[in-house]
């Protein structure tokens, strides 16, 4: 796993339910992972399975009621000017208080999915980028800001930004709004940067050219990213870790690579298989079977249960798999791979 | 952006002019010719009236031609001497009447308006952010007694409260003594106690709607992605809350202007009824139980082009404050 | 247009497709999911019966409609439930404030009555005060004979809800006004007027509004804009100047029939725009959306297209609108009448007993002639609720 010294924001067994008034869903049901700085954590999960929600807690901004964390611990390592490392644990910080807000687009900032309603209609994008710089470094001047938002549009690669920074949202093309985006996201230098589905918005051209953006952008600056989507090809572009999310839970993390090479989870199997290729005989689609079920069930045992082709009824639907190191590095939450219960006291993970 | 103001105001015109073809239908409507009726009444008064005069009356308005000439020349008049009709009531030309009594009608309207913004705003905005707190119910309490209470039940009721309680004579604009005093500071201030009750009772039922609106806007915006945007770069619930959804939901609040005006001059002519105010209220009243046409008729007119031109500035407004107008983009 | 949403406890897999038998256990076990008691049944409702059930939630609106149901069944049965004629003079009677009920009497618990009440001049104050006389005890019955009234101008009945009996001290439960009227049964007999004005003009607006609204909204283009332009002019014209003008071109020798008739056209003239506004502006936007394309590439004719796909869609906004319309009539009515402009005595109205009730210094010692202004604010108020909870309930996106 990753070097203890590295690692920047440290996610503990994090649990965050929606109280609705038809039931509960227990949104994020037991999280655990680590990002570390320079490096990108993939999370790959289909809607519904809490990737978003677990985002939006490190930052503080899940939508309050309904939702509150119930469980666990975000902590985050901040190295200070004396070289040391100050652990915050965002989790215990008072909901939209200032020191959370120091570190809202500051230390971990985010990109979000849909860049047309990201941004609001009535200000300039150079506006809502400036702010960003003037909330965290009161003492530069409005003329600095601008400047800087200038050359970081200029960066994001938006042409003519010294113009452009005066426009609004609706007057830029998809691809130019998720780029102002992130020049937002990045204009304070932020040790981390969330990005939440940037891309799937956008068109498969539009998509690359982000993709290309972010990694040198990466490079370049050196912050560490939580990559958040459902595609499988895209994450594998552009992540050094990944890690497989179903309903709340992770269900198998491991390097890039090594869950390309070895995917050992029936789900991630699943979605591998049900990714077409272009190269190789014609063959028939293969879904991954069956649908979501309601996020109000309560699953005693695994809870991709009901549409695993390998389970075992009895073992599978009785007890929660715990997550094991099936192979070096390679954790995986699934029976196929741990001693069955009846050998152990309680299967509970 | 001025392009946008000068097509507006080209509109402007045909529906002026709409406004003023309803207006002298309201003028036409009672049956008979009203000079023959004036005519007779003067000349059963006593008042002798030569046949020439009565021709030259008849004349002057048309009677002895059709309708749409009838109507061409008092727009005419209108428009090229600002001469609004004769008011046989009086005797006067409508015009001096309304030179009288119109500033007062627009003052206390204007005011309204301002006083009902400045309660509700502030209310609705807290409402909006309190969802079920005791200022919501409160707030929404309010507001509907404004929309249920008919005003000149509440100005009747205020005035008779104002006048048992604190010996404060409501009715009118000025107390007695400085009914004909010349204007001095202490006439001012005397004018704007007056004017209390009639601003409350007009601005409440306005100020009623707007939080509702506002509220609604709010609770709409306050869903919004940029919202969101925003609180994760790291602003203050109250930095983020004034500087984008308000500023959006306030919008729709200021183009409401457009059926806002009308029923604060509906007010505004009902409660100067009850409270016998100088301003067009009471006036129309007499008008209308004595037919006086040409009085009713334009104030009507008058009221209506004001309550137009009142729509005209809020758009201007709204296309000032949100881009998407003016450049055409994508509208609400 | 049901909502059927499948119910995914029904089974793990969706669809049918079974599994691929690789030696595996084939049978489709059920998923251990337990949906909380309720929500089944919101899953398998069609959108009225979701109104219906969301309205019911809504207590303020249920009890509000209760109550409005209730004002317009004593309209409808205004002779009946009133003691006395909208007209009956009580000699002696005048000015009286609201009878006092007991139920004792020399210590005595007995069914509710009054007492015999004489009306004295004060010699200081010169007013007039009213003492009881303890020693006569007209006990209140229900279901007497009384003046007769005629239902529906045929047969002719003399049952009143409730009364003292004729002849015999009568029972004023708001009291009387300068002429010895009793302001309860008038206020009953306003109800009658001041209810059904505000229920027709609304819905003849309601007609006239969907008809033009439609037009303007389905086929869009210069008739629309014309439309669209004359709306605009009418409701730029302030509300009660216009509707003062409209009635000073009534003849003050119509009748009451006439003149009820003329109000209401007066009220519907500007009520109409209120609601093509609404109807217009759904058919516009529900036009576009993907449904109604689908019917018209299905082949759909355009009535059926606006009568089974879009109206659907808002008619419950309709109904909202109509049911927040009612009250502005019924206020417009009662400002019209207050200022003598409207309903005409001998007829009675909530607004005309306003009317009666103005000079302030009655006011002052005589409150009790404010009542009929609670039943106007209480309607006013009702209507609001309902209308709050059926658009509440018929929001898809609400809570």
């Amino acid at each position: 796993m990753a070097n203890s010294h590295d690692v920047l924001v440290d996610v503990q067994d994090l649990k965050v339910h929606f109280y609705l008034h038809e039931g509960t869903v227990h949104a994020v049901d037991g999280v655990s992972f680590q990002v570390s700085q320079g490096k990108t954590l993939g999370v790959i999960g289909e809607s519904g399975s809490g990737k978003s929600v677990t985002a939006q807690a490190i930052l503080g901004i899940v939508p309050s009621p309904p939702g509150k964390q119930v469980g666990g611990r975000i902590l985050l390592n901040l190295p200070e000017n004396d070289a040391s490392t100050r652990v915050i644990n965002l989790s215990e910080l008072k909901p939209n208080g200032s020191e959370i807000r120091s570190i809202r687009g500051k230390e971990i900032s985010m990109i979000f999915q849909e860049p047309m309603t990201s941004f609001s209609p009535v200000h300039t994008i150079g506006d809502q980028i400036m702010e960003a710089v003037r909330i965290h470094y009161p003492n530069v001047s409005k003329k600095e800001a601008r400047e800087r938002a200038i050359e970081m549009l200029r960066r994001v690669g938006i042409p003519h930004s010294e113009q452009r920074i005066d426009s609004y949202s609706f007057e830029f093309s998809g691809g130019m709004r998720q780029r102002a985006m992130i020049a937002m996201s990045l204009v304070c230098n932020p040790r981390m940067v969330i990005a939440d589905e940037p891309t799937t918005a956008l068109d498969v051209t539009i998509e690359a050219q982000i993709l290309e953006l972010l990694k040198d952008l990466q490079k370049e600056f050196g912050m560490a990213m939580l990559y958040i989507s459902h595609d499988l090809a895209v994450v594998g572009d552009v992540a050094d870790e990944v890690i497989v999310m179903y309903l709340g839970m992770v269900m198998e993390q491991a390097a890039t690579q090594e869950l390309f090479d070895n995917p050992l989870h029936p789900y991630t199997e699943a979605l591998w298989r049900s990714i077409p290729t272009i190269d190789g005989p014609l063959e028939k689609l293969s879904p991954v079977r069956g649908t979501l079920p309601s996020p109000f069930a309560v699953h005693k045992g695994c809870p991709f249960f009901s549409r695993c082709e390998k389970r075992i009824p009895g073992v599978c639907d009785a007890n929660r798999p715990p997550l094991v190191e099936a192979r070096p590095s390679h954790m995986v939450r699934c029976f196929l791979y741990t001693e069955l219960p009846s050998e152990k006291a309680n299967g509970a993970a | 952006m001025l392009v946008y103001i000068i097509r507006r105001l080209l509109m402007l015109i045909p529906i002026l002019l709409l406004v003023s073809f309803i207006a002298f239908f309201i003028i036409e409507l009672p049956p008979g010719d009203w000079v023959t009726t004036y005519v007779s009444q003067l000349r059963t008064s006593g008042i002798q009236l030569s046949d020439q005069e009565a021709e030259r009356l008849t004349q002057l308005y048309g009677f002895d031609q059709p309708t749409y000439v009838r109507y061409y020349k008092w727009m005419q008049g209108i428009v090229t001497r600002g001469d609004f009709g004769w008011s046989f009531q009086w005797g006067k030309p409508v015009n001096d009447i309304l030179a009288e009594r119109l500033p007062i009608t627009l003052t206390i309207s204007l005011m309204a308006l301002v006083f009902s913004w400045m309660v509700a705003i502030p209310i609705g905005i807290y409402s909006a952010t309190h969802q079920y707190s005791l200022v919501d119910y409160f707030a929404t309490f309010i507001g509907f007694i404004g929309l249920a209470t008919p005003g000149f039940l509440l100005a009747m009721i205020l005035a008779w409260g104002a006048n048992q309680y604190l010996g404060f004579s409501a009715l009118g604009l000025y107390s007695k003594d400085f009914l004909d005093a010349p204007w001095s500071t202490a006439k001012a201030l005397d004018m704007l106690k007056h004017m209390i009750l009639p601003l409350i009772i007009i601005g409440m039922a306005s100020a009623g709607s707007t939080i509702r609106v506002l509220r609604g806007n709010l609770l709409d915006e306050l869903k919004k992605q940029y919202v969101i945007t925003a609180r994760a770069k790291g602003l203050s619930e109250y930095q983020l809350l004034m500087k984008y959804p308000v500023r959006l939901a306030l919008n729709p609040v200021f183009s409401t202007i457009g059926w806002l005006l009308p029923a604060i001059f509906a007010g505004e002519v009902l409660i100067s009824i009850v409270l016998s105010l100088p301003s067009l209220g009471p006036l129309l009243l007499r008008a209308t139980l004595s037919q006086d046409m040409y009085l009713v008729g334009s104030v009507v007119l008058i009221l209506s082009a004001l309550t137009i031109v009142g729509s005209l500035i809020s758009d201007i407004y709204l296309a000032w404050a949100d881009p998407r107008i003016r450049y055409g983009g994508v509208s609400k | 247009m049901s909502t059927h949403v499948r119910n995914a406890a029904e089974g793990g897999l969706g669809g049918s497709q079974p599994f691929i038998d690789e030696g595996v256990d084939t049978s489709i076990g059920s998923v251990d999911e337990r949906l909380e008691a309720g929500s089944e049944r919101f899953y398998y409702a069609n959108p009225w019966q979701l109104i219906m059930w969301r309205f019911r939630r809504h207590r303020l609106a249920m009890i509000s409609l209760v109550l409005l149901v209730t004002l317009y069944l004593s309209a409808i049965l205004a002779p009946f439930v009133s003691p006395y004629l909208a007209t009956t003079r009580f000699e002696g009677m005048q000015m009286m404030p609201p009878t006092r009920i007991h139920m004792i009497h020399e210590d005595r618990l007995m069914r509710p009555f009054i007492y015999s009440l004489t009306k004295t001049l004060d010699t200081e104050t010169f007013r007039y005060t009213f003492t009881e006389d303890t020693s006569q005890v007209y006990p209140i019955l229900f279901f007497m004979q009384g003046e007769e009234y005629k239902v529906l101008g045929l047969w002719s009945i003399n049952i009143h809800l409730f009364g003292t009996g004729e002849g015999l001290q009568p029972v004023m439960l708001f009291g009387s006004d300068e002429l010895g009227r009793d302001i309860f049964s008038r206020t009953i007999y306003g109800g009658r007027i001041s209810l059904s004005i505000g229920l027709f003009g609304v819905l003849i607006a309601f007609g006239l509004g969907v008809l033009i609204g439609g037009i303007s909204g389905y086929f869009g283009g210069s008739t629309d804009e014309v439309i669209q332009r004359l709306i605009d002019v009418i409701i730029s014209i302030p509300l009660i100047p216009f509707w003062m003008a409209l009635s000073a071109a009534l003849p003050r020798t119509w009748d009451s029939t006439q003149t009820f008739l003329a109000i209401t056209l007066i009220l519907a003239a500007v009520t109409w725009c209120g609601l093509a506004r609404v109807v217009r502006g759904k058919l516009l936007a529900l036009r576009e959306e993907e449904y109604a394309l689908a019917a018209q590439a299905a082949g759909a004719s355009k009535a059926r297209i606006i009568f089974r796909h879009l109206m659907p869609g808002f008619t419950s906004h309709l109904i909202v609108s109509i049911t927040l319309a009612i009250p502005v009539a019924i206020l417009g009515e009662t400002a019209l009448s207050f200022l003598g402009l409207g309903i005409q005595p001998p007829a009675v109205s909530w607004g005309v007993l306003l009317k009666d009730a103005q000079d302030l210094v009655a006011v002052a010692q005589q409150p009790w002639r404010l009542i009929p202004a609670l039943f106007v604010i209480g309607t006013v108020l009702l209507f609001n609720f309902v209308g709050d909870g059926l658009r509440d309930a018929a929001d898809p996106y609400s809570a």
